[in-house]
This record gives structure tokens, C-alpha cells and sequence, in this order.
């Protein structure tokens, strides 16, 4: 922020207010966390729930690398289900050993075993960067995920390792096995997790990431090793996946091949990369919207991954910096209090782009159904569209055609309404 | 489709409460209804959705409807224990699913689980595709019942078989490389040796699941190793791709497969042109000769425009009716005892049973093949103009099992 | 033996041209623009659908011809309408971009075609087998395959180093802004090389769709076995992506064809010490890890030599 024209007196405030107010944002997050269950308690909400606070820390963990470090994994997923692996096997050590090693002390274990990976095969992958990185990824990816199911005595084969969480010592009288005890203790090591990590952001090694990411030349230059700050920050980004994959593995009972899966890793990447690396809580927002829109959308439409592509897709191309991108572009508006001179440009642009999305989904609806000869109407908004009649198809040809076009226009008008409020902004001290 | 209905319960079982009233039986169907598998798991959907309807028509179990809640778990066991728990909160008591032994495994586990830990809230596990044997032996539960033969009844049925063809000398066997597979080839070698031990196993073959494209080199070794028979679990696109090679190649054996009549299957093996070369064993088709099973196949054809792929849920269904029409009850512990040693007619005709033991249904096994159909056969596949012919029908008793499942019952 | 190795060989060979077919367009766009196309084994998918939907309806030559026109069209529309707005956020978001379509260009396929394989045949004009080795037959299809791979490789190699053309997509490998420098519009070359890739994509679709199967999970199946072969025989060098789809086809198949283990070499492990990890890894033989080999070599190559067999740059 621009310090240059405002007085130390109210920096001073300022720093104590943003101090209040940092504490105050995570304190929120934690009452929040405590308060949900007992507002939405049925058991498929505690599940929802629990599947997010996993989500929230495996993609926290992935933007380590990508956001922090600047290292594009397609196999993120390995470390977690490694985790999730040893987790599992550790639960049943436990009850065979009869170790006195209650539940919540298992994902560190998890942990353990993401980052044990992440320490043997970590040095040669953070050789380099970029491109060399991601193909390592990759190919790493494919090895371990094919390895598992040659290697049976450790990984199961295909259905995988199953283990009772009950039958693990006690602790405070918990058995950890209803839902509710086990949303908590993965609420607990969701909040751990993400200080632990936000903490790590502001570190010199978290500082030196982020240079290493931007410039890794210069970083050589002031004397640090570029391969070695990279190889520190892949193992505690392999440490945290670990985390994930042991409260996957305590929520589920269960560690199979699907865990380090192609299919994780992308997932992982779509919600990082949605939410927006630049920020802290942007994996949190895109872990949140992904796990949602997963659970959500596959009971409305077979084809929520076309969904998930055409989202993923926009926002790559209109908001690179994700969610939290786009929120955070507003505060310099926000704090200039020019934020209100924009809104209503926005609703006015909100009308034909919702349009347009009508129009896309019910494009794409009306196809999928035609197409798998079901032929069921398309409820949207409570009105019900036939998949085959003209009148759909009509309708949907005028909201994406109609839609884009005035879109367009509209949108135009948000940008220039913008580029005045930011430009009061700039005049009133803050940076747009 | 019953897709928004269930959205809307997910919806508001997500605000809290239990928001519909029991008047039908909520049934779970859980498959994959999106990505790699939808097509199968839609087929699926259809043949339950026909089969309560059926039922419904008729009055429904003990006055009740039954309403089918389609889950979509992706093919993916994580996924299926989510939507299990989906069910459970939609007040569904059973539960039913097929594709995947891993899937599979962990759902009776999970079912399991649930079960001890909530009593009085049982819910019961009907398994209608998932062959790996060890959900009846090493991980068997009171809580999962399989109609579909395991992979070690497929066997011996095959076995019982080939015992008797003496055309048969050499064998190649390749399978997909996990425990499916695996339990092919285990019991190939065990079964076969113990029946005919003339015959030679000439080649036994473990390639990754779902990675080949080109099945060539693997052909290039059938043909070098002189084999007259192959025996595969294979499914899918390596059923298909290895099929084709086969036939690229010129080589001329035997198949003798599990899943060549799976989706797919059919318009593969047209296109090689093995014209009755390729063999599958199944607890049912639809040119068996038997005259009820024929007439459901020719109205189930009428109404849902695909040919029936599993003869098991129809009896699974009418078995579910029988059990709980016996208990007078519509409790899953009630259900599932009435279930055990219950005999039953089956669609295709000839009396199976569901054994105590381990929840596992026999019912007698079909060996059929893919051609050219004679004129008393009246269904094709996939529009293809060619069907399954019969070869062979085993007896129940014949294809007994032993099984090493200690069951813990409540 | 010798049977086995003149045969596996061959069928080495024929994989090995077909990934040729596939990578020699991601080659073409990486050297030209830098991007590791995700979405290429999506376009090879397209041109198989296209190929067998236009087979249908004006029959398989003009197919030939028209589905990688189509295939190249929409690859030219991705890059003018996506890939240039991201390019200036840099690499990694265009490789996401990629990434993204893809995941949608999959689904689209699957909600025209449906999940199911297609029946998408071989012509009747090349439904014969062509000879017959070890009484093994040769599909003449198969052959066609070949010639059409070779014939590629050969075109674009001449175009890359004897034309104007070439001589721009060799200058833009090295010192990319001084051909922008050089007043060329490299917005519109960036655009046909794109085309140009995707059409070649297009091209190994509509001719590998009828000898293996076309169905909507093909471009997952083959997508990162295409990376191995780029990255493996250097990144933007043709001949590198042309040796080293013949070495991945080959190891692939020669990988198959031996059946042996560690405990076929040095005899089974004490079976009293019951199964473990060594016990997995003992049993299992080559043939089982044959598929996993290629990225094996991957790991191994960059690790190694991080530009690839015949690659000029790094990353």
C-alpha cells in the first residue's frame, strides 16, 4: 500500500486495526467452523462438510507450489495418497500393537509419509523448473499410480487398504466413530494446517519461494540456491498433501489406487488454480466452490465435467487470478469508498450475462439429453424445457446469441465505469 | 430420470431433517452415471428403474412403491461412500451397486461399519455385478448379497465345460492385470488342472488395465505359443482392442470370455467378424430358449430400446420382494434373514439359491456365443444382427463353490 | 525366437509411426510457440469422431481429406480466440488453458457420440491383409498407416529446413522476438502453425480411428505417452520426436513379448518369508511393466539430460 501519503499516526492505527482485523478474520473461520454442524447436521452435510475441510488443506498445500514457488505439479496427488497409505497403515499398526496412539494424532503420520516421498524423489524433480518440472510430475504421477497396483502387499491392489477408525485408543472419550467426531478433528487439523501454512508464507523461506518464483537468477545472485528453496518448499507442500490424505484416510476408512490418481491431481489443480494462487485464501475459496459444485452437480447433470471445463477455461482466460483475484481487485475501490459508483454497471451487466449462461446451459443440456435418448426436461430457474422441442432450442440460440451480444456491450460500460472509480482511487492514495 | 428429485432431497437434507415420509422404499442405485462409465452405469439405472416399476405395478412390496435413487459415484469407491451416505440421509434401507470390485469392497465394508455403529439403522448391500471372490470369502459381511456369479463360479462353470470339449488342448490365458484378473487366471490354472489335466496352459499373460492400445505383440505371442483356446476376463476396451488385433492378425482360436457381451462388446466382435469364435459365460441371455425370460426380454426391449445386461437384477428385485414378503417386514435385519438359504426361480429358469454361508446366489450358468443367429433366436445385439447362441447350460450344482467366509452375524 | 523378434519388431515399428503421426504436430507447435499443447491428443480424438462421422456421410478418402481441414479450423480458432489472450499471463496458464479444453473437449465428444466405442471400420479398399509373416497376417490398413507416417515425417521435415517457412519456424526456436523484429506477423504464423498442428492431429485420428478404438476416452489413453515421446526425443525437434516414437514403440513391444521376472532369472523367493514388497517386485515380470517403461525413461531422461535426445533448449 502506499504509505508515501498518509501520516505515521495513521499507519499506526491502521497496523493495529489490520491486526484486529487479521485475528479477527480467522477467528471468524474458526467459529464458523465450530458453529456449521450444528446448523446443518444431517449426515450428508457433516460428509460435504468434512470433504471440504480435506479439500481446503490439500489445496492449500498444492498452492505451495504453484502459487508460492511457482511449480506447475500434475501429480500432487501422490504425496496425498501416500498420506492417505500410511495413514491407513499406521491406524491398523496401532490396533494390531496395541500402541497407545489415539485418532488425532494419525494425519501427522499422513503427513510423515507425504513428506517421506517428497524428501526421496524431491531433489531430482526440483532440479529445475517450469516445463521439466511438470513432465517430471507427470511421469512420476503415472509411475507411482501404476506401481500401485504391481506393489499389492503395500497398496492392496485395487480395493485398496481398509481400516477401522474406532478401533484406535480413546481419547476424551471420543470413538471417532460418528460423522460429527470426525468432522471436528478434521476441522481442528484444517485450522492447524492453514496457520501452519500462512505461517510459512511469511517466513524468510516462504519470502524466498516467492522470489525464487518470480526471479529464481536474482536469487542465485544474492547468494541463495534456487533448487534448494524450491526442494524445501515441495517437501513441506508434500507434508501437507500428506495431512489431506490422512484425514481422507480417517473419513473414509479406507486408502485405495484412486487416491493418487490422475484425477485428484487435476482436481486438486482446478481448485487451486479457480480459486487463485495469488492470494492465501484463494485454494480455500476454490477447494470450497470444487468439492461443491462436485457433489452438487453430478446429481443435476451428467455432464458436470463439461462444466467444470468451460469454468476452468474462463476463468484461465478472463480472471487469471481466480476468485480471489477478482476480489481483491476491489479493494482499492473498496477502501477509496468508490465501490458503489461501479455496482450499478455491474447489475446491469449481470441481466444478459446470466442470460448467455442460461443460454449456454440450456444448449448444452438440451444436446446431452437428446443425445442419451432420456429426453427428460430441463429445470431451470422452474421453468421446465423440453429437450426436444423447437421452442428450447429457439430459446437457447436467443439467450446465447442475444446474451453475448448485449454482454458485451455491458460490459464495456463495467470496464470504463471501473477505470473511473480506480482512478479516483489512485488519486485518493490507493493503489488500483 | 429421477436426477432433480434427487438434488432436491440432497438439497434439503443439507438444510437438515428427514423430508420425505416413508410411504415408498427408498432404493439406492449406486454406479457411475458420469465420466468413463456412465454408459454402463445408465444401463444399469434403466434395467432397476424397469424392474421397480414392474413391481409397482403389481401392487409394490407389502403395499409399498419403490422409488430408485440414482447416485453417481464416478467408478470411484471414495466417491461411493459419499453418495452411500447421500442415501442413508434420503432414507434409503438398500442399497444396490455393480461396477468395480473396489467399489464394491468398499461399500460392504462401509454398509458394515454403518451398520454396528448405527443399530436400528441397518442398511443392507445388494451387489449385482462386483465378481472378485473374496467379498463372499476372506471379506465377506452379513450385510452384502451378491446374484451375480463370482469370478471362481464363472470358472467353474467354464471348466465344467471345457472338461468335456476335447477339441481343447492348448490354453492361453491373459487377463488384466488386478485382482479381477488375477482371480481369472489363479482359477484357470486350479480348475483346469484339477478337471482335464491333458490340457496344457501354454501362456499366461497379465497386461495393465485399460493402458493397451495395440494388443499386437500380445497376439504375436498367442500365435507363437500354438494355443487353440484363450480364456480372458478381459472387459471394456481391452476385450475389444484385443479382439480386433486378433483378428487383424488372422488368428483363429477359441475366446472364451467373461464380459465380451458387455457394452461395446458386441459391435467389436461383429466388426473382427469371429463369427461363433467368441464365447461368454453369463447367468442368462437373451436367446436362452426359456419362454418367460424370453417375454420379459422382448417387453424390456419394447420399453427401455437396449437388450437386457443383467438378468441377475431381475432377479435380485423379485428376490428382495420374495424376502421381505416372507419376513412381513421391510426391516433390513428381517430382510436379510428371510434372504438367507431363500431358493428361487430364475428369470432364464432352474432353481438358485442364495447360500447362508456367505450371501452368495447360485443360479445355473450359460455358455454362449457370438454369430450369425439361427431362426429360432429372435435377438440380436447392439442392432448388429448377430446374437448369442446356446452352448451350454450348467446346473446350479454344478457350479458350487466352497467358500471360507466366518460371518459375523448381529 | 527369431519369429518372435521379427514380429515384434514390425509391430514396434507400426506403434512406434503412429505416435510419430501424433507427436509430430505437438513438436510443430512447441518449437514454433512454446506451448505444450494439452488438448493435442484432444484434437487427434476430434479427428477420429470427425473422421467417422464424415466416413458416414461421404465415405472415408474425402474424410481423409476434410476432417483434418475441420480439426485444424477449430485448432486455429483456439489459438486466435484463447491461447493469444493468454499468452500474456505466460506458459503456465496457457498450459492450462490447454488442460481445461481438453477436459471439455472430452466431455463434448461424449455427450455427441456417446461412451461407447464407435464402429468406425477400416475402408474396404484397405481390408486385406497385405502379407503374411510367420503365418501372421499384415493388415494392408496397417501399411497405409506406415506410408502415411513416413510421408509426413518427410514433408515436414523439407518444409521445416528447405523453405522460407522452415527457415521462420527454425529462427523462431531460437531467437523468437527477432523474427517478430523481422516484421513478420507472427500473430498469424502462430495461428497456421497451431492449424498446422492440430491438422496433423486430426490426420493420425481419422487414420489410426478404425485400427484401434474410437471412443471418447482415446485422447486420456494416449495423451501422456505423447508428452514422453516429445520431452523424450527433445522438445521442438522433429527428428528427436521421430526416434523416439520408434525407441518407445519398440521397447513397448519388446517389453511385452518377454516374459521374464526376477524370479524367473534368480529363482523364487523362500515362500515361508510370506509376501512383501520384495515378493511383489520379484514376481512381477517385464511384460506386466511394460506400459509404465516409457515413463520410466521420461523421469530418467530429464533427470539426465533435461533438453531430450536431439532437443536445442531447455524447458
Amino acid at each position: 500500500m502506499s504509505a508515501k501519503t498518509i501520516s505515521t499516526s495513521t499507519i499506526a492505527e491502521r497496523s493495529v486495526g489490520d491486526g484486529l482485523r487479521f485475528y479477527g478474520i480467522w477467528l471468524a473461520g474458526i467459529a464458523v467452523l465450530i458453529v456449521l454442524p450444528l446448523i446443518f447436521s444431517s449426515g450428508g452435510s457433516l460428509t460435504s462438510f468434512s470433504l471440504i475441510g480435506i479439500a481446503i488443506v490439500f489445496a492449500l498445500s498444492y498452492n505451495i507450489l504453484l502459487g508460492q514457488t511457482g511449480l506447475l505439479s500434475f501429480g500432487h496427488a501422490v504425496h496425498y495418497g501416500l498420506g492417505g497409505f500410511a495413514a491407513c497403515h499406521m491406524m491398523n499398526a496401532v490396533v494390531s500393537h496395541g500402541w497407545p496412539i489415539p485418532l488425532p494424532f494419525i494425519p501427522l503420520f499422513g503427513g510423515l509419509g507425504g513428506l517421506a516421498f517428497a524428501i526421496i524423489i524431491g531433489w531430482v524433480m526440483t532440479k529445475r523448473a517450469g516445463t521439466v518440472f511438470s513432465m517430471i510430475s507427470l511421469g512420476i504421477a503415472e509411475l507411482v499410480a501404476s506401481s500401485s497396483l504391481i506393489l499389492r502387499s503395500v497398496f492392496g491392489g485395487e480395493s485398496g487398504i481398509s481400516t477401522d477408525r474406532t478401533a484406535l485408543p480413546k481419547i476424551l472419550g471420543l470413538s471417532f466413530g460418528p460423522q460429527l467426531q470426525v468432522y471436528y478433528l478434521i476441522a481442528f487439523w484444517l485450522v492447524i494446517s492453514a496457520i501452519a501454512m500462512y505461517a510459512l508464507t511469511r517466513t524468510p523461506l516462504g519470502r524466498i519461494s516467492n522470489a525464487v518464483r518470480d526471479n529464481p537468477e536474482r536469487v542465485q545472485f544474492i547468494g541463495y540456491d534456487p533448487h534448494v528453496v524450491r526442494y524445501i518448499a515441495f517437501c513441506f507442500a508434500g507434508f501437507f498433501a500428506g495431512v489431506a490424505g490422512g484425514l481422507a484416510a480417517i473419513n473414509f476408512e479406507i486408502a485405495n489406487a484412486a487416491y493418487l490418481g490422475a484425477i485428484q491431481s487435476g482436481l486438486v489443480l482446478f481448485s487451486t488454480f479457480i480459486g487463485g494462487v495469488a492470494f492465501f485464501f484463494g485454494p480455500i475459496l476454490g477447494a470450497i466452490l470444487v468439492t461443491y459444485l462436485q457433489l452438487g452437480l453430478t446429481s443435476v447433470t451428467g455432464v458436470w465435467q463439461l462444466y467444470f471445463g468451460i469454468i476452468f477455461i474462463g476463468i484461465v482466460m478472463l480472471s487469471p487470478g481466480g476468485i480471489a483475484g477478482l476480489i481483491m481487485m476491489h479493494r482499492p475501490l473498496v477502501r477509496a469508498k468508490t465501490l458503489p459508483t461501479v455496482i450499478p454497471s455491474y447489475l446491469l451487466a449481470a441481466v444478459p450475462t446470466l442470460a448467455l449462461a442460461c443460454g449456454v446451459i440450456l444448449t448444452i443440456e438440451s444436446i446431452a439429453r437428446t443425445h442419451s435418448g432420456q429426453g427428460s426436461p430441463i429445470n431451470l430457474f422452474g421453468v421446465a424445457f423440453s429437450p426436444a422441442s423447437p421452442v428450447t432450442w429457439a430459446s437457447a440460440a436467443i439467450l446465447v446469441a442475444g446474451g453475448f451480444f448485449v454482454a458485451r456491450l455491458s460490459w464495456r460500460r463495467v470496464g470504463e465505469a471501473w477505470d473511473r472509480a480506480a482512478t479516483v482511487a489512485r488519486d485518493r492514495g490507493y493503489l488500483a | 430420470m429421477h436426477k432433480l428429485a434427487i438434488a432436491a432431497a440432497a438439497a434439503l437434507t443439507m438444510l437438515g431433517g428427514a423430508a420425505f415420509a416413508q410411504e415408498t422404499i427408498k432404493f439406492g442405485y449406486i454406479d457411475p452415471l458420469s465420466g468413463g462409465g456412465a454408459s454402463i452405469g445408465e444401463g444399469g439405472l434403466k434395467t432397476f428403474q424397469y424392474l421397480a416399476d414392474e413391481i409397482n405395478a403389481k401392487g409394490g412390496i407389502l403395499g409399498r412403491k419403490i422409488e430408485i435413487l440414482p447416485l453417481d459415484n464416478k467408478t470411484n469407491p471414495q466417491e461411493s461412500l459419499v453418495q452411500a451416505q447421500k442415501a442413508i440421509d434420503a432414507g434409503a434401507r438398500f442399497i444396490t451397486q455393480g461396477n468395480g470390485s473396489s467399489v464394491a469392497a468398499a461399500l460392504s465394508d462401509f454398509v458394515t461399519k454403518n451398520n454396528t455403529r448405527n443399530p436400528g439403522k441397518e442398511v443392507l448391500y445388494f451387489n449385482y455385478a462386483a465378481v472378485d471372490p473374496s467379498l463372499t470369502n476372506e471379506k465377506c459381511s452379513f450385510w452384502h448379497f451378491r446374484w451375480d456369479a463370482s469370478s471362481d463360479i464363472k470358472m467353474e462353470a467354464l471348466t465344467s465345460y471345457m472338461k468335456d470339449v476335447a477339441a481343447i488342448k492348448k490354453v492361453y490365458l491373459i487377463n488384466q492385470d488386478y485382482s479381477f484378473g488375477q482371480s481369472v487366471r489363479a482359477d484357470a490354472r486350479k480348475m483346469l488342472g484339477a478337471k482335464r489335466p491333458d490340457i496344457q496352459i501354454v501362456g499366461d499373460e497379465l497386461h495393465p488395465l485399460l493402458k493397451i492400445t495395440d494388443f499386437s505383440p500380445y497376439i504375436a505371442k498367442i500365435k507363437a505359443s500354438g494355443a487353440d483356446s484363450v480364456v480372458t476376463g478381459n472387459w471394456g476396451q481391452d476385450i475389444a482392442l484385443l479382439l480386433k488385433a486378433a483378428a487383424d492378425a488372422g488368428l483363429k482360436v477359441n475366446w472364451y470370455t467373461y464380459y465380451a457381451g458387455g457394452a461395446g462388446g458386441p459391435t467389436a466382435i461383429k466388426q473382427t467378424g469371429l463369427d461363433h469364435q467368441v464365447f461368454q459365460i453369463t447367468e442368462g441371455f437373451a436367446n436362452s430358449g426359456h419362454q418367460p425370460a424370453m417375454d420379459f426380454e422382448k417387453a424390456f426391449r419394447a420399453k427401455v430400446n437396449m437388450s437386457l445386461w443383467y438378468p441377475r437384477a431381475v432377479n435380485e428385485m423379485r428376490m428382495f420382494k420374495a424376502a421381505a414378503e416372507k419376513a412381513n417386514s421391510l426391516d433390513p435385519v428381517k430382510v436379510a434373514a428371510a434372504l438367507e438359504d431363500l431358493k428361487f426361480e430364475v428369470l432364464d429358469g432352474g432353481e438358485g439359491v442364495m447360500r447362508k454361508d456367505d450371501h452368495q446366489f447360485f443360479q445355473p450358468i450359460y455358455i454362449s456365443s457370438f454369430g450369425k443367429l439361427a431362426a429360432n433366436e429372435p435377438f440380436d445385439e447392439e442392432g448388429t444382427g448377430w446374437g448369442w447362441h446356446l452352448v451350454s447350460k450348467i446346473d446350479t450344482s454344478k457350479t458350487m463353490v466352497p467358500t471360507t467366509c466366518k460371518m459375523t452375524r448381529p | 525366437m527369431l519369429e518372435l523378434i521379427v514380429i515384434s519388431t514390425l509391430n514396434g515399428l507400426l506403434f512406434g509411426m503412429l505416435l510419430f503421426l501424433l507427436s509430430s504436430g505437438l513438436t510443430v507447435i512447441f518449437s514454433m510457440m512454446g506451448v505444450l499443447n494439452f488438448a493435442h491428443a484432444s484434437f487427434y480424438m476430434l479427428g477420429a469422431f470427425f473422421g467417422f462421422q464424415l466416413t458416414k456421410w461421404v465415405g472415408f478418402w474425402p474424410a481423409l481429406l476434410l476432417a483434418p481441414l475441420l480439426v485444424g479450423a477449430i485448432g486455429m480458432a483456439v489459438e486466435r480466440y484463447g491461447l493469444r489472450n493468454t499468452h500474456k499471463h505466460g506458459h503456465v496458464a496457457e498450459l492450462l488453458l490447454t488442460f481445461g479444453l481438453a477436459f471439455a473437449i472430452e466431455e463434448i465428444v461424449a455427450m455427441m457420440w456417446g461412451r461407447s466405442p464407435v464402429d468406425y471400420r477400416v475402408p474396404a479398399l484397405l481390408d486385406f491383409p497385405a502379407f503374411t509373416i510367420f503365418s501372421t497376417n499384415y493388415p494392408a490398413y496397417k501399411i497405409f498407416m506406415l506410408a502415411v507416417s513416413i510421408l509426413i515425417f518427410i514433408v515436414l521435415l523439407t518444409v521445416l529446413k528447405r523453405t522460407r517457412v522452415g527457415l521462420i519456424v527454425q529462427a523462431a526456436l531460437t531467437h523468437p522476438h527477432m523474427v517478430g523484429h523481422l516484421g513478420h506477423n507472427v500473430g498469424r504464423i502462430f495461428m497456421l502453425v497451431f492449424g498446422v498442428g492440430s491438422a496433423l492431429a486430426g490426420i493420425a485420428g481419422v487414420i489410426a480411428g478404425p485400427a484401434l478404438v474410437t471412443q471418447s476416452d482415446m485422447a486420456a489413453a494416449l495423451g501422456p505417452i505423447l508428452f514422453v515421446v516429445i520431452v523424450f526425443g527433445g522438445l521442438g525437434s522433429l527428428p528427436g520426436a521421430f526416434i523416439a516414437s520408434l525407441v518407445i514403440g519398440l521397447i513397448q513391444t519388446f517389453a511385452v513379448a518377454l516374459n521374464g521376472s526376477l524370479a524367473s532369472a534368480f529363482g523364487p523367493l523362500d515362500p515361508s518369508a510370506g509376501p512383501s514388497v520384495l515378493t511383489d517386485i520379484w514376481n512381477v515380470t517385464i511384460a506386466q511393466v511394460a506400459p509404465i517403461v516409457p515413463y520410466l525413461l521420461l523421469v530418467i531422461i530429464l533427470i539426465v539430460r533435461p533438453m531430450g535426445l536431439m532437443g536445442t533448449r531447455e524447458t
